[in-house]
């Protein structure tokens, strides 16, 4: 399979393909329990990252918690 | 607690409640703009919050290190109030506290929706909007508002758990602008009203606080201290020092000298 284009973080990203949400963050060597997942708008629970698959074009938000008033 | 002196500082007072959680300290914090980690933390420490404020951001793909602030903010030791600032719509309002939420501690939010970049004041229409979505799907709202007796009374309507209106903007660090306004709201709303931004220094945070609001957050009147650290120990009994003059009810305001001394027994 091609590799897939995304829009991660507002911004064009090339990740290999098959690739599930948790492959994605792997692959950034992030740990999903310090991270939100938002995939094309919609939040997608921890549990569920395993099972959600990519596809070409689609829009993923990776979140956390930073300083703040 | 009257003609006794408490044993401890906690025994002047009652908890704070807010949405049905009880807190120890009135004085909430904010996380951001210290120059140091270090330096956020030992203040946090010394300021006695139990409450404490994050932002919701995208995670900087470019640094290998992962910067999320629960590094240095154990969640079991703190109570993580997330907030929306930078939110200029409803609609992105309720999207960042739905992502917050999903970080998994707690269903509250600080809400803010800002109507002006110069000023940061609150969009009232928008506000009302996210906050009565957000009741309605669950989240306990600490709604950031102006001083406007009105708009906290639709904001109590709503259902937020805490009204917070501001003592000046958000940064400025010009105290408390209109203590009738804030004594006004406290007087009317039934939720707790928590001042949110605008002091500066440890006497603005105990005017505040003599107004008898509940409580008070803040955040660059800590971090832009020259000593942050020093700053959070005077704020902390600026708040303790406010709200005890407030329940112990304060003198009346004379136009005319009264003596303190006896009139009686004066020499011929």
């Amino acid at each position: 399979m091609p590799d897939l284009s995304i829009t991660l973080n507002g911004r064009p990203r090339s990740v290999p393909g098959p690739a599930t949400l948790d492959d994605l963050l792997r692959g950034l060597g992030l740990d999903a329990r310090t991270v939100v997942v938002e995939h094309n708008r919609c939040i997608v629970r921890r549990p569920k990252l395993g099972e959600t698959a990519l596809a070409a074009g689609d829009s993923v938000e990776l979140v956390h918690f930073v300083g703040g008033g | 607690m009257t003609g006794t002196l408490p044993a401890t500082e906690s025994a002047l007072d009652t908890p704070l409640e807010i949405g049905g959680r009880a807190f120890r300290s009135r004085l909430m914090v904010g996380t951001g703009k210290y120059r140091s980690s270090a330096d956020m933390v030992r203040a946090i420490e010394a300021s006695g919050a139990e409450i404490v404020t994050v932002a919701v951001r995208r995670v900087d793909l470019d640094r290998s290190k992962d910067e999320s602030i629960l590094h240095h903010l154990p969640p079991d030791q703190y109570f993580l109030l997330a907030n929306t600032a930078g939110c200029y719509s409803a609609d992105e309002a309720i999207r960042y506290a739905r992502l917050a939420r999903e970080a998994g501690f707690n269903d509250f939010v600080k809400l803010e929706v800002i109507g002006d970049r110069e000023t940061l004041l609150p969009d009232t229409e928008g506000l009302l909007t996210a906050a009565r979505e957000l009741v309605a799907d669950g989240f306990k709202v600490l709604a950031y508002s102006n001083d406007d007796l009105i708009m906290a009374l639709r904001l109590e309507d709503a259902g937020c758990a805490a009204v917070m209106p501001l003592a000046s903007p958000i940064g400025s660090g010009l105290g408390l602008l209109n203590p009738y306004s804030i004594r006004t709201i406290k007087r009317r709303l039934g939720v707790p009203v928590v001042v949110d931004a605008g002091v500066g220094t440890a006497s603005d945070a105990c005017v505040t606080m003599e107004q008898g609001v509940d409580g008070i957050l803040m955040n660059t009147a800590l971090a832009e201290a020259r000593d942050p650290v020093t700053m959070a120990w005077a704020m902390r009994r600026a708040v303790e020092a406010g709200r005890a003059a407030f329940l112990a009810g304060r003198m009346p305001r004379r136009e005319v000298a009264v003596p303190s001394s006896p009139t009686k027994g004066l020499l011929e």
